[in-house]
């Protein structure tokens, strides 16, 4: 049995600074991942991390903005934490070694993103994930924190209540090992891979998501699903927003900038608004019949220069996947699945909840943070460059938290005999001799989510989501694996991988079915306005025999009263 | 809608097998599909059994790099219609200097441990500022290039020097201490560079260019190794194992004319090499501790020509 005060599964920056931050204050920390750490999606983050460092700006401008693009969802306390200690987190990866760009006095260079008219987007050219994510490796192996890299976690472990530990699979041999830990961390990532296509990696499986939600760990905002603006309609590679931030445009097949017009609400920041409101927009074009062939175009010709100097990625994906030189003509794009607002729900400190009759209450030991977390900053829609932040900032919050937390605890009573029950699974599934695989599983699931649960939602479409997955999840019994052995099988991990992305699709769409009302990301057909009244609060679900059962949770304002949202 | 017709190597630790091939008809890839597809594709539809590594699909994780006919490739940015426009075969291996875990899955611990081995990560000296360094906005820029590094370890697994000798740090490993050593907020570059100028540090690449021609992401590592031995040069470290060999390298061909046995990982490809150092260590005996002309291009024949002339020189120079 392996033994740390602090286990963090996950290895993006949010597990990074969570682990590096549980270690500061002295707790024994180990961080766990099924890829190696620098393989975590978070190193697909191109376009930056937000910051209020201009002096034109302010860190309560950034939170207003946050929580107007969060459609006042978003808990205000928690935004204001992030757009104001999240300052002093960008300073420290600065002095750890993130190369940001600078501007001409030397000083790190802003570039605009959207839901903003200011400059706050701190970055380094267009590998601002993949820089941060390496120089807070850099750092884990300076202070010599242990990672178990390439280690799926396969449940959490529960003892009186509280979380005390987990179980994984050493993907290199196959071998099943307990963790006990005092606390866990949560950082696994969003679950872009419950949708088709999606911008998301393919190891954005949602598993820190069902793993909790199995402990009896409340999911909250999970209906608040991005659809980014602006992707390829080939593989759903992303463009970044920040080619909308140089002022690209987005033109209709008669070559109208259709942000400009008044019915989307946006005549300000055009096609600088927010995600949601951009992309409903698209997908509106584009039903009325002004788009080409399912798409509307990105035109990047009047600012080819700077494109060329800071977005190089972007001129490379148009051209292998789009066969567009955009310098010469414009890019077609459509919306795809990007980002999901909602998680874990927790608090501040990264504390996980549960239910508990009417109300929720603490599930000790149980901590998350990142795309994984719902300490809903983001509300109902996300603002680019806002998750970098979220995962820095609320990954040490939770670091912090735990590791004095755990010292605080005596260490936890597990058995080994744990590893029985997981170890029987898998042999189990090994014997099956049955035909269904998972890849085929994954793809109808992911085609279902799209089709009825994507930029528009309306209840029959929700209760027909709802009857289709169940019936693709009623297959699963049926899946086998070729690959019987133990070594590197991934094979087997994907089939592990389909079970929880069907928690999470089932959850999204119990809590897009709860919420009647339109509201950043989640826009009912059936009922088109926002709903202060009566909706002005989380959909919470948790875990039951029968399904995801809903509660609802406050939301906390603190400066900012909800108005109306215009752009 | 292509096809690819992959020759796959596979080997799997717990049966007897012994390594061998399969090969595996495509069917019904988008135009754009990358080797990565089509494996993905195996993977899914037609056999379970092929392990590999993939997550991103777009050339930033570092997860993907096979031995794609012959040569280290991400399988995510590798096309197969370039590649194979009319349906040549395409081979698939796993990377070299790594052993074999799985099919197309290495051991990668070689790649980590040289990482660790050259201290990734800068040093400041004193409190930091209450906001950001001031630093060039070109300096920065210029550290994107090592930066852009994924990790992918194709530059590790057909590094010549390595083949030969397993202490060699390789490329991506000194492509990131440059990183670090060129970072002006790093406040230790001499400490770091002593470090560096080790056996099986800077001084041991013999400049081959095989990293330069197989990483996907331009980071060039031969020429961040270059400014590497630039810098340590400036600061003076010359009295250390790699100088020194580069020294008694010169005496060995300046008094025999014959390549001494223990400086043979360089093999063919190493007379670039040779040429090159002996320019280095010629002009530092000459002249003392000089900034040498370190170009960063391949060997050519005016350079051979170039040693020639530097021999006669030197010979000249020893006769007076
Ligand atoms: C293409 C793209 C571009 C983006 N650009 C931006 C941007 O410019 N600015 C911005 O702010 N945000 C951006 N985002 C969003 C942001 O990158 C992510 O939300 C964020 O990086 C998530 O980080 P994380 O640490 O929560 O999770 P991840 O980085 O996804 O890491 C998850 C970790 O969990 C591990 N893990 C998962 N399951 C298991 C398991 N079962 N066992 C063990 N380990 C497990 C994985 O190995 C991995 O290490 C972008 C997202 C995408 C997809
Ligand atoms: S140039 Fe040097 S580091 Fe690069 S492959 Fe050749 S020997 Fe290795
Ligand atoms: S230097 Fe290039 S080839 Fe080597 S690991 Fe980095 S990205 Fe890969
Ligand atoms: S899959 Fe990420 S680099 Fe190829």
């Amino acid at each position: 049995m392996i033994e740390y005060d602090v286990l963090v599964i996950g290895g993006g920056l949010a597990g990074m600074s969570a682990a590096l931050h549980a270690g500061e204050v002295g707790a024994s920390v180990a961080m766990v991942s099924k890829v190696y750490p620098t393989r975590s999606h978070s190193a697909a983050a191109q376009g930056g991390i937000n910051a209020a460092l201009g002096i034109e700006d302010s860190w309560e401008v950034h939170a207003y903005e946050t929580v107007k693009g969060s459609d006042f969802l978003g808990d205000q306390d928690a935004i204001e934490i992030l757009c104001r200690d999240g300052i002093q987190d960008v300073f420290a990866l600065e002095h750890w070694g993130v190369i940001f760009d600078r501007n001409e006095e030397g000083n790190i260079h802003m570039r605009g993103f959207g839901g903003t008219d200011k400059s706050r987007t701190c970055h380094v050219g267009d590998m601002t994930g993949q820089t941060i994510l390496h120089v807070m490796y850099e750092r884990l192996l300076r202070m010599n924190v242990k990672s178990y890299d390439e280690w799926f976690v396969t449940t959490l472990l529960m003892e009186e209540g509280a979380c005390c530990g987990a179980v994984a699979m050493d993907i290199t041999s196959g071998k099943l090992e307990v963790f006990k830990a005092k606390a866990v961390i949560i950082c696994t990532g969003g679950c872009g891979r419950v949708y088709e296509p999606s911008t998301n990696g393919l190891i954005v499986t949602g598993d820190g998501l069902s793993l909790a939600y199995r402990v009896g760990a409340l999911l909250m905002d999970m209906e608040m699903v991005q659809y980014h603006p602006t992707t390829l309609p080939a593989n759903g590679f992303l463009i970044t927003e920040g080619a909308r931030g140089e002022g690209a445009y987005l033109l209709n097949s008669e070559g109208e900038r259709f942000m400009q017009e008044e019915r989307y609400g946006a005549t300000t920041l055009e096609e600088k608004a927010s995600r949601d409101v951009v992309s409903r927009a698209e997908t509106i074009e584009i039903q009325e019949g002004r788009g080409i062939d399912g798409c509307v175009l990105l035109d990047c010709r009047h600012i080819k220069d700077r494109i060329l100097e800071a977005f190089h990625q972007i001129s490379e994906l148009a051209i292998d996947y789009a066969g567009v030189d955009i310098t010469q003509d414009p890019l077609p794009i459509r919306p795809g699945m990007h980002y999901m607002m909602g998680g874990i729900k927790t608090d501040i400190d990264g504390r996980c909840y549960r239910h508990n009759g009417d109300g929720s209450e603490p599930l000790p030991g149980l901590y998350s943070a990142g795309e994984a977390a719902c300490v809903s900053a983001h509300g109902a829609n996300r603002l680019g460059g806002n998750s970098l932040l979220d995962c820095v900032t609320f990954g040490r919050k939770a670091g912090v938290h735990a590791a004095e937390y755990a010292s605080s605890i005596n260490s936890p009573n597990i058995s080994e005999a744990v590893i029985e029950v997981e170890e029987q699974k898998i042999v189990d599934l090994f014997a099956r001799s049955t035909n269904e695989r998972a890849p085929a599983l994954r793809l109808e699931m992911g085609e279902i989510m799209h089709t009825f649960t994507g930029v528009f939602r309306e209840e029959a479409g929700l209760l027909e989501a709802e009857r289709r997955i169940h019936a693709v999840r009623e297959r699963y019994p049926e899946v086998s694996v070729h690959d019987k052995g133990r070594v590197f099988n991934t094979d087997l991990l994907a089939v592990l991988e389909l079970d929880f992305m069907f928690d999470c699709a089932e959850t999204i769409i119990a809590s897009a079915l709860a919420r009647k009302e339109s509201r950043g990301a989640h826009t009912r057909t059936d009922y088109p306005e926002r709903d202060d009244e009566n909706w002005l609060k989380h959909v919470a679900v948790y875990h039951t025999p029968d399904g995801p059962a809903v509660t609802y949770l406050p939301v906390t304002i603190t400066k900012w009263q909800p108005e109306a949202r215009q752009y | 809608m292509i096809e690819a017709n992959l020759k796959v190597y596979r080997y799997d630790p717990q049966t007897a097998q012994e390594p061998h091939y399969d090969t595996y008809e495509v069917k019904e890839l988008p135009d754009f599909a990358t080797v990565l597809d089509a494996l993905i594709k195996v993977r899914e539809d037609i056999d379970g059994t092929l392990a590999m590594r993939c997550s991103c699909r777009s050339a930033v994780c570092g997860s993907c790099a096979f031995r794609v006919n012959g040569h280290a490739k991400l399988g995510c940015k590798t096309k197969v219609s370039t590649l194979a426009p009319d349906g040549e075969e395409i081979c698939v291996e796993p990377m070299g200097n790594m052993k074999v875990i799985k099919d197309l899955v290495t051991e990668m611990d070689i790649f980590w441990d040289k990482l660790k081995q050259v201290k990734p990560w800068i040093e400041t000296v004193g409190e930091p500022p209450e906001r950001e360094y001031q630093v060039p906005a070109a300096k920065m820029v210029e550290l994107q290039q090592p930066m852009n590094c994924i990790m992918c370890g194709a530059c590790v697994s057909d590094c010549t020097v390595l083949e030969e000798d397993s202490k060699f740090l390789a490329p991506a490993a000194l492509a990131k201490a440059y990183r670090v050593v060129g970072d002006p907020r790093h406040g230790k570059t001499k400490e770091w560079l002593t470090d560096l100028s080790e056996e099986g540090g800077i001084w041991d690449c013999t400049r081959c260019l095989e990293c330069v021609e197989v990483c996907p992401k331009d980071v060039a590592p031969m020429d961040q190794i270059i400014k590497l031995r630039e810098q340590a040069i400036e600061e003076g470290l010359t009295d250390n194992i790699g100088a020194k060999h580069v020294l008694h390298f010169t005496e060995s061909v300046a008094h025999t004319g014959v390549l001494d046995e223990r400086m043979l990982p360089i093999k063919a490809a190493g007379w670039g090499w040779a040429v090159k150092n002996a320019g280095i260590a010629i002009k530092a005996t000459l002249k003392g501790k000089i900034k040498p002309l370190l170009p960063g291009s391949h060997p050519s024949v005016t350079e051979v020509q170039d040693v020639r002339r530097i021999h006669e020189e030197l010979e000249e120079g020893k006769r007076k």
